[in-house]
C-alpha cells in the first residue's frame, strides 16, 4: 500500500456559499420527505393487511400531535416539492413548439401548477364522495 | 456496447416526481391532517371496514401500489444522486442501497396488498 494521500479538495458545506445552490439542496432534499411519506403509507398497508387490531393502533397513532405535525412538514415539502418541480420543468423538457413559436417557461410552469390544483382538488372531491 | 439502466431508473424518478407534484400534498393533507382531525372529512373514512372496502377495490389497491411504488422511487434515484453533493462518492454500493430500499419497499407493498386480499 502507497501511503501517498493525495490532496482532496473538502465538499463540506460548498453548496451554502451560493444562494442557487443553497435552494438547489432544498429541492432535493425534498426526496426525503417523499420517502418519508412512501414509508408511511407502506406502514399503513402492513397494519391493514394485520387486521383490525393492528389497524386501530395506527390510526390511533396517526391522531396523535406528533403524527398530525409530522404530517404538516411533510405538507409543507411537498408543496415546495409541486413548486420547484414545476419551476424546473421548462429545463427539462425538450421544447415545445405550438404554431412554429417555441412554448415560454412561464407558460409551462403555469399549466404544470394549474394542473396540480386541479389534480388536488380533483383528490379532494373524490375523497369527500367517498366519506358520502 | 452494455446498454445503460440509467433511462428506466430516470423514468421511475420522473413519473414519481410528477405524482407527487400533482396530487402528493393533498394525499398528505387528507391521510395525515383531514381525516385524524376530523376536518372536512370524517375520521370514520379510515374506520378498518371502509380502510379495507377501499383498499380490496382494483381501483384503491392499483393506485396505492402505484403511489408508494413510484414516491420511493423517485425519493431513492434524487437521493443517490444528491451523495456527490455532500461529499459522499456515490458507487456501487450507495446504488445497491438507494435502489435495493425502493424495491424493498415496492415488493412489500405488493405483498401487503395482496394479503388484504379483493
Amino acid at each position: 500500500m502507497s501511503a501517498r494521500r493525495p490532496y482532496m479538495r473538502p465538499m463540506a458545506g460548498w453548496w451554502r456559499k451560493n444562494p442557487f445552490f443553497i435552494e438547489y439542496m432544498i429541492h432535493e432534499a425534498t426526496a426525503l420527505f417523499v420517502a418519508l411519506y412512501a414509508l408511511i403509507l407502506l406502514v399503513s398497508v402492513m397494519r391493514l393487511a394485520d387486521g383490525p387490531v393492528a389497524w386501530n393502533q395506527w390510526v390511533a397513532f396517526l391522531t396523535s400531535p406528533l403524527a398530525v405535525l409530522t404530517h404538516v412538514l411533510v405538507l409543507v415539502a411537498f408543496l415546495y416539492h409541486t413548486w420547484t418541480w414545476f419551476n424546473i420543468m421548462p429545463r427539462t423538457l425538450p421544447p415545445i413548439m405550438v404554431g412554429g413559436k417555441r412554448v415560454s417557461a412561464a407558460i409551462i410552469t403555469r399549466v404544470g401548477l394549474a394542473s396540480a390544483a386541479a389534480a388536488c382538488i380533483g383528490v379532494l372531491v373524490i375523497a369527500i364522495g367517498l366519506a358520502k | 456496447m452494455k446498454r445503460s439502466n440509467a433511462p428506466i431508473f430516470w423514468a421511475l424518478f420522473g413519473a414519481g416526481g410528477m405524482l407527487s407534484a400533482l396530487i402528493g400534498p393533498m394525499l398528505v393533507f387528507i391521510t395525515g391532517i383531514a381525516v385524524p382531525l376530523g376536518w372536512l372529512l370524517p375520521r370514520d373514512l379510515l374506520s378498518y371496514p371502509n380502510a379495507m372496502a377501499m383498499t380490496q377495490h382494483w381501483f384503491g389497491k392499483a393506485f396505492l401500489f402505484i403511489v408508494i411504488a413510484l414516491f420511493f422511487w423517485h425519493s431513492a434515484h434524487r437521493i443517490f444522486h444528491t451523495l456527490h453533493d455532500i461529499g459522499i462518492h456515490a458507487g456501487t454500493t450507495e446504488k445497491l442501497v438507494c435502489y435495493g430500499a425502493a424495491t424493498i419497499g415496492t415488493v412489500a407493498a405488493a405483498r401487503a396488498l395482496w394479503m388484504i386480499g379483493f
